[in-house]
């Protein structure tokens, strides 16, 4: 896959002290799906910016499909934007804010009306050509921001928090939408969310950034199942952090002591004996055991706290050294009373070793 | 009794402004329309129903003169007022990265209202005068040799005069209808391929009318009605409707004339209003 977008060495710094980016680099192939994902303040925003020209970086280049774009202004760029608000304008109706800036493209009046039409067609609206943006809803002004920017068919197409302002119901039913509409247009999209079910759904890679860095690149598969750091593990998904201690390690596998008992864990660099870890695990890779089950791994603990939320139970387990972890029990039928475990059940959890994961050093987050 | 207690908080916050309204506009609007129709009739007039005043006034070639040129200066002071607000108010909304400068500045336009009306008119007196700042300077800077009487006591002074009266009128709208535009309507019009002076046209202008048509009515109004102006820095030629209004009043003694001249200057504000008002509302609509 050729690079479309490459960033070499990008940094925004404000002031000494206050840091948007700090040396990024990184390649973006054409037609991916790249989100930018994290917390606020920690880059992603202006990241985007600067991609997309509105912010000037303090160091670094930024090429677009092998031209060095860095100084040039939004305008002279082949990469467009969807805005977060949208950024419709209030004073033209959706066929003119679509066609917006057209002519300068050299498009005939022909031409501008049919790809008007095609862009509207594409995002389903063609109908509300004569609306102002104050007549349709949050999820139509979506599409029409949508459309305005892919009907210029830019090289990459920004996308900053598009599905932000819309209600869950709405967003979760645009995450699929405009992942189909990004396969059938084939432009490279960017995009820049806070929320990891909807970089987990729509992307084909996704940049973990932390503190103006990039604190893990790769598909979605990767992130969750292979975590590069806490701090990653904690974005992506739900993990419980246990401190342990390795008690004997080769180079795939290590055993750790972790609430009372021990575990197996596989393990992708060297661990010395006796180093302080941080155990990483997800409550739903985590199953109970039956009656005389027996396991790779097993920990013993009591229930303390079971939490329904309709896909399944979440149950709170105490282990031996008071420590607790959370195991997901997942209701296929409807919840029969006689199936929740109650609190103070003694149980045995069964976690595979390739689903522990083994962070250095103590700091749980 | 119970009826009485429970409506009389409505009774009384209605009450009071219609009071208000009734007392010191209609009221005095009435009189002033029935003066209209009177009849003049030395030393004093008698009350009749007859349209001759507006007859008067509309084929006195005196009065149609004069109300034309309050309606020029007018639109004069509302043009030099819009092109030195814009793009101050511009400069202060984008240009103006601080804060604390953009409050001073902002300060700096909207202190002198609290400064004497006559004041403001009069400092043009001795700027324009004869032997007054301009004067001063161009000679200081050789560029005229003798005083010259051109710049003050014509329909230039008053222009001038009024604009920096009012001018505060036409800032304040456009400075808030220009802080109202999102930021990121720019950055979509740049996105979108358009420079900054394209952006301007298409975005920023269109979207400031909201503001614009305020100042102008405004300035309009306040310029139309305005009667110190003249008799400071006008000339011979620089009788504005007012200062005729205020003779007719005062030593001319012809209440009908003056009522008249009065009614036909409120429609033409009240028609300016409304125009401005619906200017207003269609851009505020996106009805462009």
């Amino acid at each position: 896959m050729t690079a479309i977008i490459e960033l070499d060495h990008l940094s925004k710094h404000y002031s000494p002290a206050i840091i948007g980016v700090d040396d990024i680099s990184l390649s973006v192939g054409d037609g991916e799906f790249l989100t930018l994902l994290g917390p606020s303040g920690c880059g992603k925003s202006t990241l985007l910016r600067m991609i997309g020209g509105f912010e000037e970086p303090t160091a670094g280049t930024i090429r677009l499909a092998g031209q060095d774009v860095t100084a040039l202004p939004p305008y002279r760029r082949a990469i467009n934007m969807v805005f977060q608000d949208y950024a419709l304008f209030p004073h033209m109706t959706v066929g003119r804010n679509v066609a917006y800036g057209l002519k300068l493209l050299g498009c005939s009046e022909l031409e501008i009306r049919t790809r008007v039409y095609d862009a509207l067609k594409l995002v389903g609206l063609y109908d509300k050509l004569k609306l102002y943006p104050h007549q349709l809803s949050g999820g139509q002004r979506q599409r029409i921001a949508l459309a305005r920017a892919i009907v210029r068919r830019p090289k990459v197409l920004l996308l900053d928090e598009p599905l932000s302002a819309l209600d869950a119901k709405l967003r979760e039913q645009m995450q699929t939408e405009l992942k189909r509409l990004q396969e059938k247009v084939g432009i490279t999209f960017i995009m820049v969310t806070h929320d990891q079910t909807e970089a987990l759904v729509m992307s084909d890679q996704i940049v973990v950034m932390e503190k103006g860095r990039i604190a893990q690149k790769g598909t979605p598969q990767q992130l969750y199942d292979h975590p590069a750091s806490i701090y990653v593990a904690n974005f992506i998904g739900t993990t419980t952090f246990l401190p342990g201690a390795v008690e004997a390690a080769d180079q795939t596998t290590a055993r750790i002591a972790l609430g009372g008992g021990e575990i197996a864990a596989n393990i992708d660099r060297p661990f010395a004996r006796g180093e302080r870890v941080t155990i990483g695990l997800r409550p739903e890779k985590i199953r109970i055991l039956a009656e005389g089950e027996t396991a790779a791994n097993v920990l013993a603990g009591r229930v303390s706290e079971v939490i329904y939320y309709g896909l399944g139970l979440r149950l709170g387990v105490t282990l031996a050294d008071g420590s607790r972890i959370f195991a997901d029990l997942l209701l296929p039928d409807t919840l029969a009373r006689s199936q929740v475990p109650p609190v103070g059940l003694a149980v045995r959890l069964a976690v595979a070793p390739h689903n522990v994961f083994v962070f250095a050093g103590e700091e749980a987050a | 009794m119970s009826a009485l207690r429970r409506h009389l908080p409505a009774v009384l916050v209605l009450g009071i402004p219609l009071a208000w309204i009734v007392l010191f506009m209609l009221l005095p609007y009435g009189i002033l329309a029935t003066y209209s129709f009177w009849l003049k009739k030395y030393p004093t007039f008698v009350p009749a129903f007859q349209f001759g005043n507006y007859l008067t006034l509309f084929t006195d070639p005196q009065y149609v003169l004069v109300l034309l040129r309050t309606i020029k200066i007018s639109l004069l002071v509302c043009l030099a007022s819009l092109l030195l607000a814009y793009p101050f108010a511009w400069f202060l909304v984008y240009r103006c990265r601080s804060a604390q400068i953009r409050t001073w500045l902002y300060m700096a336009v909207i202190a002198p209202l609290w400064i004497s009306y006559l004041l403001r008119a009069y400092i043009w007196k001795t700027i324009l005068g004869t032997e007054g700042v301009l004067n001063s300077f161009l000679i200081w800077a050789g560029i005229i040799e003798t005083p010259s009487s051109i710049f003050l006591y014509n329909q230039f002074s008053m222009v001038v005069t009024l604009t920096y009266i009012f001018i505060p009128f036409m800032v304040m709208p456009i400075y808030t209808a220009l802080e109202k535009i999102p930021a990121n309507l720019n950055e979509a019009s740049a996105d979108l391929g358009l420079g900054p002076w394209r952006s301007f046209w298409r975005v920023t202008v269109p979207l400031s009318m909201p503001g614009v048509a305020a100042g102008f009515t405004l300035t309009f109004c306040l310029s139309f009605g305005d009667f110190v102006a003249p008799f400071l820095v006008g000339g011979p030629d620089g009788n504005l409707i007012a200062n005729v209004i205020t003779t007719q009043f005062g030593s001319a003694l012809n209440w009908p004339l003056g009522s008249a001249l009065s009614v036909v200057m409120l429609v033409v504000v009240l028609g300016v209003v409304s125009l401005g008002d619906r200017v207003e509302r269609r851009s505020a609509a996106g009805g462009f």
